[in-house]
Formats: structure tokens, C-alpha cells, sequence
């Protein structure tokens, strides 16, 4: 019997930063992806000094569209898939 | 007067914990998104009451360490379980009232660690499995939460850095619903168990269930409603000083905490680990206010919370073994009653002390000011 269980550990680390910390970041790839375009280029056109205020994220480049809805998608099916895991996980037979 | 009926009021002491876990732990799913107005109060509690009731269905793997991996079954009675209950809800109803984040998960086990003691001995608690499941999770899940919500904060802002603060800010609230729900089921899963634990204990214990057994669908249903409905009506001191007293969080922080918070809790429950929510969610925004330039942490909140974390368990289990003491003094049933009649007295006083200083949806995001309830606002502003 031991106090901590690494096996354990070490994965909830690993799975933690994947999940926890790659997801979003891959969310914020969406929307950077999303941002391309000519809708947004004065923005970056004028720097710091530009319109910072705008709240406009789509740029209304159809490629970065295209890369924006993959990313969303993957990270939806990430979720539904870990949810399904934990379920089969979640519900051992009753120890005997 | 039979067993039965203890049976009957243990249960409903234990789904009235279970409402109080709800309303005490909202905040954690939900404190950043009212933060930062991703979501109005009203919508936020009940996307996150409707949330844990789904995520009460999904994993029985802590329910299982309560029931049989923290004290020896054969000691527990009735009696004692609904000794322990007390003791949970009576600290889970003081730290609300003082807007502490404590943990209802240490709260319960500490509960019915001290009835158990104060019935059996020390040697009826399985120490082993107490610090191995319950006390060095506590200790990791909060720094484990911290660093990821801290890569994850770097990360957010490093990606996005050629978004306008107008186009980032808006980006993120949208992904923080998203990650604030996940927060939820995974707070319906983690939380609600501990409650469909202590109820398969105490089936246990009348001999109705036999040891080992999962915990039955009739429970998991009640334990799902109550926490749901507990949920919903929102535990608003202690969403206050989560979302507006550690640190002032922007949308991007915000999902990076709330998304560290569901990995690690998640994760941590199919291990079988009845880590507290709450520890972990605010190691998530602190992490997210270490992962910012510029970001502040008011470390004297974090302190306070920090040794309310300490006290929890321990002071549980006093007020846990103080209610065994009265029930088994007084003897039988009716012990087991006048420790409910007195909690619910106790807990009455509490939520009548609470009115004095109330914390709504209408005030929750008021400006910090070293408080949980808000400066009295001017009538002309707070029409406004």
C-alpha cells in the first residue's frame, strides 16, 4: 500500500495540461484563426494605436473560417468523448 | 420507534447536505463567468443546477471511497452517520455565512470521521485510505489546478495577442460558458457522490444494502435533485468572494481556470479521489492571476481561505463527535432526533444572521471592498 498513487498522479498532470490547458489554448487558436482577414486587417494596420475597442473576431478569411469551425469542432468532440470515458469508467461492477 | 424511521431522517439529513454542497460550491463553477459578465447571475445558476443534475449520473467511483474506503463499515450506525451529517452541514453553513469557499466535500468526511470516532475508537477510521483518497489530494489538487490554469493563461493571451482587447474579451466570454459548464457537470459528478456515499453507508449500515454494494438508482436520483436545486439557488457570498475577491479576472482568464478546474476534477474523480471542488477551483484562479502580468493576487484572501481549509476538516469532525455525544447521551431514536431538531435550530440562526448582510444576484459583483457584503449603495446608483 502506498500513500500516493503516481501512476495516478502522473497522469492527472499530463491529462490535466492537455486537457485543461491545450483545449483552451486550442479554443484561442479558433478564434485567432478567426480573426483573419480584411475586416480586421486596420487593426493591426494601425498598431497599438488602432481601434482597440473593436469587439468585431470574425476577419472574414474563408480559410481561416474553415480552420476556426476544425478547431471548435475538435474541442467539442474532445469533451463528448472524455464524458463517454468517464461514464464507462465511472461504473465498475460492485465489488464482491 | 423503528430503525426505518431513523433510516428516513438520516436520508433526508443527508440530501439536505447535499442541497447545501450545491449552494455552498456554485461559485466554483460559476463565480468567473458572473465576474466577467459572461453570463447574467440568474441564467449561470441554473445552467449550472441543470448541469449538476446530468453530472450526478456519471460516475460512481467516489461514492464508493465514501461508502467503503474511509472508516470501517462494521462501526457505522445510524446514528452515526447522522451525527457526522450535522457536523458537515453546520461548518458548511458557517463558512458560507462568513463567504469562505471551504470545502463541503471536507466538511462531510470530517463529520463523519468524528461521529465515527467518538462511537468506536480511532482504529474504526482507515487512516490509510483517509490521507492516501482524502487529505494528500487536498494538498495536490490545488497546486496541480494552479499550474494548469497558469500554462493555460500564458497560453491564452499569447495566441490571442493580436486580437483587439474589444475582439479577445468577447471571443472568450463565449468560451467561458462553454468551460463553466463542464465545471458544473463535473461538480454534479465529484460533489453529488460524496452524498450517494453517505446515503449507501447508512443503507449499509441498516443492513438494507450489503457491503460493497453501488450506490442505488433511487439515491443517485434524490442526491442529483438536491444538489441541482442547491445549485440553483446559488450560494452568492461565496460567488462573490471567488469571482471578485482573489483576483480580477478578464474572459480569457476566466476559461483558463474554469477549463483547468474541469480537467483536474474530472480526471481526479475516475480515480476514485473525493478531491473538493472548491480547493481546486480556487487554485484555478490563482493560477490564472500567477499566469498574467500584471495580474494581482490578494494573497490575504487566498490566506483566509487557506486556513479554513485546515480547520475544515478537523472542526467538522469536533461538531461531528459533539452530535454523536448528545445522540448517544440522550440514547436510541429519540438521540437521533434531537440532534436534527437541533441542527435545524442552528441552521435557521445562520441563514436569520445571513439576512443581515445579503448577498444576492443584485449585488454580487458590487466592487470589492475587503468584504463579502457590499457597501450599502446609494438608491439612484443601484437603480441605474
Amino acid at each position: 500500500m502506498s500513500w500516493i498513487n503516481l501512476s495516478a498522479l502522473w497522469k492527472i498532470i499530463v491529462f490535466g495540461l492537455i486537457a485543461g490547458a491545450g483545449l483552451p489554448a486550442l479554443f484561442a487558436g479558433g478564434l485567432y484563426a478567426l480573426s483573419l482577414g480584411p475586416k480586421t486587417a486596420h487593426v493591426r494596420a494601425a498598431g497599438v494605436d488602432g481601434d482597440i475597442d473593436s469587439d468585431v473576431v470574425v476577419g472574414g478569411s474563408v480559410a481561416g473560417m474553415a480552420l476556426a469551425a476544425l478547431a471548435f469542432l475538435v474541442i467539442l468532440a474532445a469533451i463528448g468523448w472524455s464524458v463517454y470515458e468517464i461514464y464507462t469508467l465511472g461504473h465498475p461492477a460492485p465489488k464482491k | 420507534m423503528s430503525n426505518d424511521t431513523v433510516l428516513v431522517l438520516v436520508v433526508i439529513t443527508a440530501l439536505a447536505f447535499d442541497f447545501t454542497n450545491g449552494f455552498h460550491d456554485t461559485g466554483n463553477a460559476m463565480a468567473t463567468s458572473i465576474a466577467t459578465g459572461a453570463l447574467g447571475p440568474r441564467t449561470a445558476v441554473a445552467i449550472s443546477g441543470l448541469l449538476n443534475f446530468v453530472g450526478a449520473f456519471l460516475s460512481l467511483a467516489v461514492a464508493a471511497t465514501i461508502a467503503s474506503g474511509l472508516v470501517a463499515t462494521g462501526a457505522v450506525t445510524l446514528t452515526v452517520v447522522a451525527a457526522g451529517l450535522a457536523g458537515g452541514i453546520i461548518w458548511n453553513l458557517l463558512t458560507w455565512l462568513f463567504g469562505i469557499p471551504s470545502s463541503s466535500s471536507h466538511a462531510l468526511i470530517g463529520g463523519v470521521i468524528g461521529s465515527t470516532m467518538a462511537a468506536a475508537g480511532g482504529s474504526a477510521v482507515l487512516w490509510h485510505g483517509l490521507v492516501s483518497k482524502v487529505v494528500l489530494p487536498a494538498i495536490l489538487s490545488p497546486v496541480i489546478a494552479a499550474g494548469v490554469a497558469a500554462c493555460g493563461t500564458w497560453l491564452l493571451y499569447r495566441i490571442t495577442r493580436s486580437l483587439t482587447e474589444g475582439a479577445r474579451r468577447h471571443g472568450f466570454r463565449i468560451g467561458q460558458v462553454g468551460s463553466a459548464c463542464v465545471v458544473s457537470l463535473a461538480h454534479g459528478t465529484n460533489d453529488a457522490q460524496k452524498t450517494m456515499g453517505v446515503i449507501t453507508l447508512a443503507l449499509i449500515a441498516n443492513g438494507t444494502l450489503t457491503k460493497g454494494s453501488n450506490a442505488p438508482v433511487w439515491v443517485i436520483v434524490c442526491c442529483a435533485l438536491a444538489i441541482s436545486i442547491g445549485t440553483y439557488l446559488g450560494g452568492w457570498r461565496v460567488i462573490r468572494t471567488l469571482g471578485k475577491g482573489l483576483v480580477e479576472i478578464e474572459s480569457p482568464q476566466g476559461m483558463a481556470a474554469e477549463s483547468a478546474s474541469a480537467a483536474v476534477i474530472l480526471l481526479s474523480s475516475t480515480f476514485g479521489y473525493s478531491l473538493s471542488t472548491t480547493h481546486v477551483a480556487t487554485g484555478s484562479i490563482i493560477g490564472t492571476g500567477l499566469g498574467k502580468k500584471g495580474a494581482d493576487v490578494r494573497w490575504n484572501v487566498a490566506g483566509r481561505m487557506a486556513t479554513a481549509w485546515v480547520f475544515t476538516l478537523p472542526s467538522a469532525a469536533i461538531v461531528g463527535a459533539t452530535a454523536y455525544g448528545i445522540a448517544y447521551g440522550i440514547g436510541g431514536s429519540a438521540g437521533v432526533i434531537i440532534d436534527l431538531v437541533i441542527l435545524a435550530a442552528l441552521s435557521g440562526f445562520i441563514f436569520w444572521r445571513s439576512r443581515a448582510t445579503k448577498v444576492d444576484h443584485n449585488n454580487v459583483n458590487a466592487e470589492w471592498t475587503g468584504r463579502v457584503a457590499p457597501e450599502k449603495v446609494p438608491a439612484e446608483s443601484a437603480a441605474a
